[in-house]
């Protein structure tokens, strides 16, 4: 193989004039995290609330929000991130187009909106599956304690669906992560961007993109950690997935 | 608001983006869900052969593959398979491959982490003792697994394997990272050429909804077709 490693070059100067190359890195898995939490919270929120909708007993309803997941879910992120960034700011009345394109950072909002809304369909559908995985009888019993619809979701069928959902929500977030690297096409500067441009500019392919990959595999790692404890602490007792209680001699 | 929506670009480009983009795409699809199928379900066997120098690698490329970001693997591939070619080949110098087998490459790996864990699930649904059984019939590993365990497993997972499939299929559109004419790529080229992103963008968005809608209504239609009446 002829290919020069050369691993020092993390240490030197970025083209910028300023940072070192790993420094570039560091920032670009800033932009990451930062694009993965707010769109997270824009599908958890999102996707919550349409989760809700197609379990509610009303039909048109429910059929709004199975269009909503259809819709979401059937084109490609990436094709959805072009009509976000492209198509919306052309289709909107011409000052509202303007003030869009002008946005400083628009890239990363589209991102955010993009990676949101693309999310939700999937936090839907794991909500909606943990609203259907609770026996029938609990909306019933909280409907005849005399609780109003959304004080039954509320109080009663939303604070055990999330504590069942809570795997599959975390591999959506994990997913919301690695999906964020689909905005390098609309120009955000995150982290597989960082390991690209940093491999444009140094030559360096190899070493810049194990270094993306490393720090990928670190952020998997802690989040998924972070989540175990948390699936611990959320888990209910008395389910097959919670820890068994300590055996009575 | 579409005013001046232009029909005419779209009908215009109707032959390039389907024979030559979406004959792309297809085919991409197709073979990397094979591959990715064969390599996964290899995959499977080896994590749930109870023999750590088989178990541990395949997980570890598992787990590998699923936590970085597909468009990260694009990038690596398209880097690493010259070199891959040179070191199976023992040519001279990095050999070139065109964008089709760089893309084809990449999805079959990247793709057969996320087969192998279906296929993975598929085998654990199958019960114990129909292993016993086989082998009590005097079967072998091979045999076994040939004849009882993988037709099962494969007819249990096929609407999650298709399901899978519907998934690679939009996954594909990420190649335009390598400016390839993909389906995608092809819009977006007629698009920046003639400066009608937003029809162009549109359609695009409208093919693979219609795509994969229908497609996942025809699997949903398979699932309850073939599912195994217990």
């Amino acid at each position: 193989m002829h290919y020069n490693w050369n691993w020092g070059i993390f240490f030197e100067t970025s083209p910028d004039g300023v940072h070192t190359y790993l420094t570039t890195l560091l920032m670009g898995t800033g932009w990451t995290l930062a694009t993965a939490l707010a769109a997270w919270a824009l599908a958890l929120s999102l996707g919550s609330l349409v989760g809700v909708v197609r379990t509610m007993p009303y039909p048109w309803l429910v059929r709004l929000g199975q269009a909503y997941v259809e819709l979401f879910r059937n084109i490609p992120l990436l094709v959805q991130m072009f009509l976000w960034y492209f198509v919306l700011p052309e289709v909107v009345p011409a000052a509202v187009g303007d003030w869009l394109k002008q946005l400083p950072d628009a890239s990363f909002y589209t991102a955010v909106v993009s990676l949101g809304f693309y999310t939700s369909a999937r936090v839907a559908e794991q909500v909606r599956a943990g609203i259907l995985a609770l026996a029938r009888g609990q909306r019933w019993a909280a409907l005849a304690l005399g609780l109003t619809l959304p004080q039954a979701y509320l109080y009663v069928l939303l604070p055990m669906a999330f504590r069942i959902i809570l795997p599959p929500l975390t591999s959506e977030f994990l997913n919301i992560i690695k999906n964020s690297a689909v905005a390098l096409t609309i120009g955000l500067m995150e982290l597989t961007a960082r390991a690209r441009a940093m491999q444009e500019m140094s030559f360096q392919v190899f070493e810049a993109f194990t270094a993306a990959t490393v720090i990928y595999i670190v952020i998997n790692i802690a989040v998924t950690f972070g989540m175990r404890w948390v699936e611990r602490r959320a888990a209910v007792p008395g389910l097959i997935g919670a820890p068994a209680p300590a055996a009575a001699h | 608001m579409f005013a001046n929506f232009d029909f005419e670009v779209i009908l215009r480009s109707l032959p390039y983006l389907f024979y030559d983009g979406m004959t792309f795409t297809l085919t991409l699809t197709a073979l990397a869900t094979l591959g990715g199928i064969v390599l996964g379900t290899l995959l499977a066997l080896m994590r749930l052969s109870g023999l750590p120098p088989l178990s541990l690698p395949a997980a570890g490329y598992v787990n590998l593959m699923r936590s970085v970001p597909l468009v990260l693997m694009i990038f690596w591939f398209y880097f690493l398979v010259p070199y891959i070619g040179q070191w199976v080949t023992g040519a001279a110098r990095p050999i070139q491959v065109g964008a089709f087998v760089s893309s084809l490459v990449t999805f079959t790996l990247f793709e057969a982490a996320y087969f192998c864990e279906i296929m993975r699930a598929g085998i654990q649904s199958i019960p114990r003792g129909q292993v016993a059984a086989a082998q009590a019939l005097g079967m072998n590993y091979v045999q076994t697994m040939g004849y009882i365990v993988l037709p099962q497993a494969f007819r249990n997972m096929l609407p999650v394997l298709l399901t899978q499939t519907i998934i690679l299929f939009q996954d594909t559109s990420l190649v335009y990272v390598l400016s390839i004419t993909d389906f995608l790529g092809a819009a977006s080229k007629v698009a920046q050429r003639d400066g009608r992103l937003v029809e162009m963008y549109l359609f695009a968005a409208l093919v693979y909804f219609i795509i994969s809608f229908f497609a996942s209504l025809l699997v949903r239609r398979l699932q309850s077709r073939v599912a195994i009446i217990r």
